[in-house]
């Protein structure tokens, strides 16, 4: 039985959840960890799972946990619709069904040394999370590590303890930036992309992970495009209507892709014909 | 010591700019500071100048009636502030506020739009390097009205 629940990616496995907390006004990160034992806590960075909550709704949620953490899953959760108000809404203890993981991985072996540039935006660096985490637990394999995160305003900012404490690390630069600053606001203000110049950049010995909103992402990659990093060394995190995730379904087909199987995390040079379609 | 003529030959905005060009540039150049909190330039005043960030951060502010600042955008070390000097009326649309200590190079425009008047050459060197500036501020621009992180987008 056990085996053949493992074995089924449809099947959703129950967790427990450990902790919940609030990172901003509407952004909640989840702590889950396995009821039973049989869900997988191992993934990649970059991968999601599908969270049941029963009765009301599936949803697809990028994993923004330490891929060494084999004990839990973290997710971090905006809560914009029903569903995920009922999740950020669960109490510690409460069950959510989890499946999954799925999805490509960001490539962070690829990364190995090199400059690895991580461009986020909004609730987009959730995702990158664990590229940082990764990096940073086996520094001596990358070059310099530059974090580029924008995000609406102040109040918007996610895991403001940890910007602080990656900032310190060495050979790591962390720049934030805001559409609307406040008057107390004393970074930067600006689109993300505005960024790029303070970040010296050596283009050619630099793989660059962007996740946001998809008019941001197309923004920044050409951007990057132009400060003359490769297009197949930049990669995106492509978002779409997920529902089974795992391309039976074909809620989340983008052009010839399942973004669900083949993504979400996709070579810039594969995504860039398709994200200037109108209407795709 | 890196002299004037030093920075602005090696400036990435001048980046392939005869000597020439850069020695008369030099010949508008000074160096300036501006304490935080001071205003660089205000809305309305005549634009006689640009600058070029050595280091700090300058917020571009607008007011509205009734309503605190808004800041637009922060500029920073490496950054050119000002455009308007190049362009009738020569005023400035904007607040520059030194939100940090700046230090900067000052080019005076008014010596420096005779220059262009009296050297095409040169005029069309500076307009291109301004015009490119313009571009990246407007994309910018639209890419924040987009507000793009906010809900349902």
């Amino acid at each position: 039985m056990a085996t053949a629940a493992r074995t089924d990616p449809m099947l959703p496995q129950p967790y427990s959840v450990r902790q919940v907390v609030k990172e901003t006004a509407d952004t909640f990160t989840l702590t889950l960890e396995s009821s039973n034992g049989v869900g997988g806590n191992r993934f990649q960075p970059g991968q999601f799972s599908m969270l049941w909550v029963f009765g009301v709704g599936e949803l697809p949620i990028s994993i923004s946990g330490d891929p060494a953490n084999r004990a839990q899953l973290v997710y971090t959760v905006r809560s914009v619709g029903q569903a995920t108000h009922a999740l950020v809404s669960r109490e510690v203890g409460e069950t959510v069904g989890v499946r999954g993981p799925f999805g490509t991985g960001w490539p962070v072996e690829k990364a190995e040394g090199r400059d690895v540039l991580v461009i986020a935006g909004g609730i987009g660096l959730a995702p990158l999370r664990p590229v940082i985490y990764e990096v940073l637990r086996n520094r001596e394999k990358y070059g310099r590590l530059v974090i580029l995160y924008g995000a609406r305003s102040p109040r918007d900012l996610l895991y403001r303890k940890e910007l602080t404490a990656w900032a310190r690390q060495r050979d790591t630069q962390v720049l934030v930036t805001v559409d609307y600053g406040g008057l107390s606001w004393r970074g930067h203000v600006g689109v993300v992309t505005t960024l790029f110049k303070y970040a010296r950049l050596q283009p050619v010995r630099t793989l660059a992970f962007a996740c946001g909103p998809e008019i941001m992402m197309r923004f920044v990659a050409r951007d990057l495009d132009t400060h003359g990093l490769a297009r197949e060394n930049t990669y995106l995190s492509m978002e779409r209507n997920m529902k089974c995730g795992v391309g039976f379904c074909g809620h989340c087909q983008y052009g010839p892709h399942f973004i669900c199987k083949d993504g979400p995390i996709f070579p810039y040079d594969r995504m860039r014909p398709l994200l200037e379609k109108y209407e795709l | 010591m890196e002299t004037l003529e030093h920075i602005i030959a090696e400036h990435s905005f001048f980046s392939g700019l005869e000597s020439y060009y850069t020695n008369l540039l030099t010949g508008c150049a000074s160096n300036v500071r501006f304490e935080k909190g001071t205003y660089i330039f205000r809305e309305g005043e005549e634009a006689n100048e640009f600058y070029l960030i050595r280091a700090g951060k300058v917020a571009l502010e607008i007011f509205a009636p009734q309503r605190k600042p808004i800041m637009l955008a922060t500029l920073g070390e490496g950054e050119i502030l000002g455009w308007s000097w190049l362009l009738p009326p020569y005023q400035w649309k904007l607040h520059a506020h030194a939100v940090e200590p700046v230090r900067a190079i000052a080019l005076d425009g008014k010596c420096l739009r005779t220059k262009c008047e009296q050297n095409h050459d040169l005029g069309y060197e500076i307009l291109k390097r301004f015009a490119q500036i313009m571009e990246q501020r407007l994309e910018a621009t639209r890419l924040q009205l987009l507000d793009v992180y906010a809900v349902g987008k």
